[in-house]
């Protein structure tokens, strides 16, 4: 719609703008500088990375997936849905060790999301106290999510280290006599993989959780109190309702960060023991880039695609039909 | 959501000077603040203490680096991880810093530019095709990254930009969480500003330098900075487009620097250390900025 034809449907509704500042709500239509090709010339430079980066992969790795591409050679023959297929055939041992690692990106998912839905709630409430010291607080707890997984990775493999590591010194002196091999065996490994994460991105969620509790009309609290109500009360009826939106933000994007999951493990356990944790990601990025069979790690990230798409439905059905009842 | 659109130009407010909203607070008695506040000091420890960690063994020799009873304080301040970083010529870090530096300003900047120019179309002027656009941008925020990991490398390679800085700048500088974000603030911009600067004369392009983004400073230093730290942290795509030890950024350097180190602490968290000393200062000067922005856009859902 151009800019005059939209002006005239809004007159002929009788609903043209009277003010200047209607006007600017859907977008400043009246302002009438520069010729019709402005709005082109400045999406372009977005448009053109966004098209050959994004836009263009999206498709080109459908193509990809329906091909024998290997970057080494230089015929890709059509394979149709073959990657596919093969992925679901239980004999082939790509197939094996596929949905080996896509069982740990579940149980990842599995054990870190509860406790990075709940801990950072918690503190999100403790923060969202007025009480001297709150913004150094904020702060401090944040802060590890900036350093970055490489970081991470390294600093951790040092404490986590089974015979010279901080942890298990300080665990000994607890009256732990056994050394725990926190980076090599079961189920040490996802104890490790998980609390390191938590550590790491607990932050993250706070602020979020924070920025939505403000959003909470204060008048519903006085209302609760005048009632008479806990503080047990105020939060199961006041706090989690108005949190709704919020918590499914939450949940949906925590679940697909834990989902991406390939540096901690990449750095920390290095897919060990056996391959137990090497994440769908991480054999993903082995297959295309190291065994350079980009066709078939292209239709594993579709199937994972595909999962997330469908686990995010989900989630999102879920919380609507609580909002029902 | 009330909070969907950013508060306008001085958002300064947003982040600490929220403490009046909070009237909902009970009273509390003296003595029940002491859990309280042993509770949020001994989490601060945990969280702040492996930092401090990595720090003060970075300062170490190598035999006190892994010596039990673990010393916090080094019991000989010693420079030697950070000798043996600078001076081995298979770990060039000064140069990993440098790209990582280069890599990073070179991506913040690309994306302000194409993000804010892109944002000002879609928020402040009609055209056709102009919700075909704004619909396929905001769609791929839900799309995860790996799925254009294998296609994107191909493109880099038909490029030829593999091994290169431009395989790490340009194809993550579409960000379409910066044009979302932007637009959401130029939206709330009031259009008597831009008649204004019509009636002076000003074509769009002056609109959009001289009213918009002077307007905008607070959302651009977010964005900014979130740019800033997600293009100094990624790890993923560097370590796979990137071959040569000149070439590698300070993150992909770490993971070689571990398998090349072994058990020599100080070296290795020496480098971490020099990886975390950008993004703590950033931390520390733009920490406002930095929450602000994952609140807001935390609240996008």
């Amino acid at each position: 719609m151009t800019a005059s034809t939209q002006v005239g449907t809004q007159a002929a509704n009788g609903t043209a703008p009277t003010s200047a500042r209607r006007r600017s709500a859907d977008g400043g239509t009246r302002v009438r500088a520069g010729n019709a090709s402005a709005p082109y010339l400045f999406l372009a430079p977005f448009m053109i990375i966004f098209g050959v980066f994004v836009l263009v992969p999206a498709v080109y790795g459908i193509w990809m997936s329906l091909h024998n591409w290997d970057f080494f050679l230089p015929e890709r023959p059509w394979v149709g849905l073959g990657n596919y297929l093969e992925l679901f055939d239980p004999t082939s041992l790509t197939a094996v060790q596929f949905w080996e690692s896509m069982r740990a990106t579940g149980l990842f998912v599995l054990f870190s999301v509860p406790f990075l839905v709940v801990i950072p709630l918690g503190l999100a409430l403790m923060l969202n106290r007025v009480f001297p010291g709150r913004t150094f607080f904020r702060a401090v707890y944040f802060a590890p999510y900036v350093l970055g997984v490489a970081v991470i990775g390294v600093l951790w493999q040092n404490l986590l280290n089974a015979n010279v590591g901080l942890i298990n010194y300080y665990l000994g002196r607890l009256g732990v006599t056994e050394i725990i091999p926190w980076l090599t065996a079961t189920p040490w490994v996802w104890v490790t993989l998980v609390g390191v994460t938590v550590w790491w991105t607990l932050g993250f969620n706070a602020v979020v959780y924070l920025a939505g509790l403000q959003g909470i009309d204060t008048t519903l609290y006085e209302a609760a109190r005048v009632d008479g109500a806990s503080r047990w009360h105020e939060f199961w009826h006041v706090t989690l309702p108005g949190l709704r939106p919020v918590l499914l933000f939450v949940v949906t994007i925590t679940i697909l960060a834990s989902a991406n999951m390939f540096g901690q493990s990449y750095l920390l356990t290095g897919g060990a023991p056996s391959n137990e944790t090497r994440t769908a990601i991480m054999y993903i990025a082995q297959t295309g880039f190291e065994q350079f069979r980009m066709g078939r790690a292209a239709a594993m990230s579709y199937i994972l695609c595909l999962l997330l798409i469908g686990i995010s439905a989900l989630n999102f059905l879920l919380f609507r039909r609580q909002e029902k009842n | 959501m009330a909070t969907l659109t950013p508060a306008p130009a001085s958002s300064g407010a947003m982040t600490d000077g929220d403490v009046r909203h909070v009237v909902h607070q009970r009273p509390t008695r003296p003595w029940t603040r002491v859990p309280f506040y042993l509770v949020l000091f001994v989490l601060s420890v945990a969280f702040f203490a492996p930092i401090l960690w990595m720090i003060s063994t970075s300062f170490k020799t190598a035999g006190d680096a892994t010596a039990l009873p673990p010393q916090w304080i080094p019991p000989e301040f010693s420079t030697d991880g950070y000798t043996v970083l600078f001076s081995d010529p298979q770990a060039p870090v000064l140069r990993w810093l440098a790209n990582s530096v280069l890599v990073g300003v070179a991506h913040t900047v690309l994306v302000l530019l194409t993000a804010s120019l892109a944002a000002y179309s879609l928020a402040r002027m009609t055209f056709p095709g102009k919700n075909v656009a704004f619909g396929l941008i905001v769609s791929t925020m839900f799309v995860p990254g790996f799925v254009f990991l294998m296609p994107n490398y191909l493109i880099v390679d038909a490029f030829d930009w593999l091994d290169t800085m431009w395989a790490l700048v340009i194809p993550g500088a579409a960000s379409a969480f910066g044009v979302f974000f932007l637009r959401q603030f130029f939206l709330s911009i009031p259009g008597e500003l831009e008649e204004a600067a019509v009636l002076d004369g000003a074509n769009r392009w002056q609109i959009f330098w001289r009213v918009v983004l002077p307007l905008s400073t607070a959302p651009l230093a977010t964005l900014a900075v979130l740019s800033f730290l997600a293009s100094w942290n990624d790890f993923l795509w560097p370590l796979y487009v990137l071959f040569n030890p000149e070439s590698l950024t300070l993150p992909a350097g770490l993971a070689t620097l571990r398998s090349a180190y072994g058990t020599d602490f100080p070296a290795i968290m020496a480098g971490a250390v020099l990886a975390s000393i950008p993004v703590l200062l950033i931390y520390a000067f733009a920490q406002r900025y930095i929450i602000a922005g994952v609140s807001r856009s935390g609240l996008k859902g």
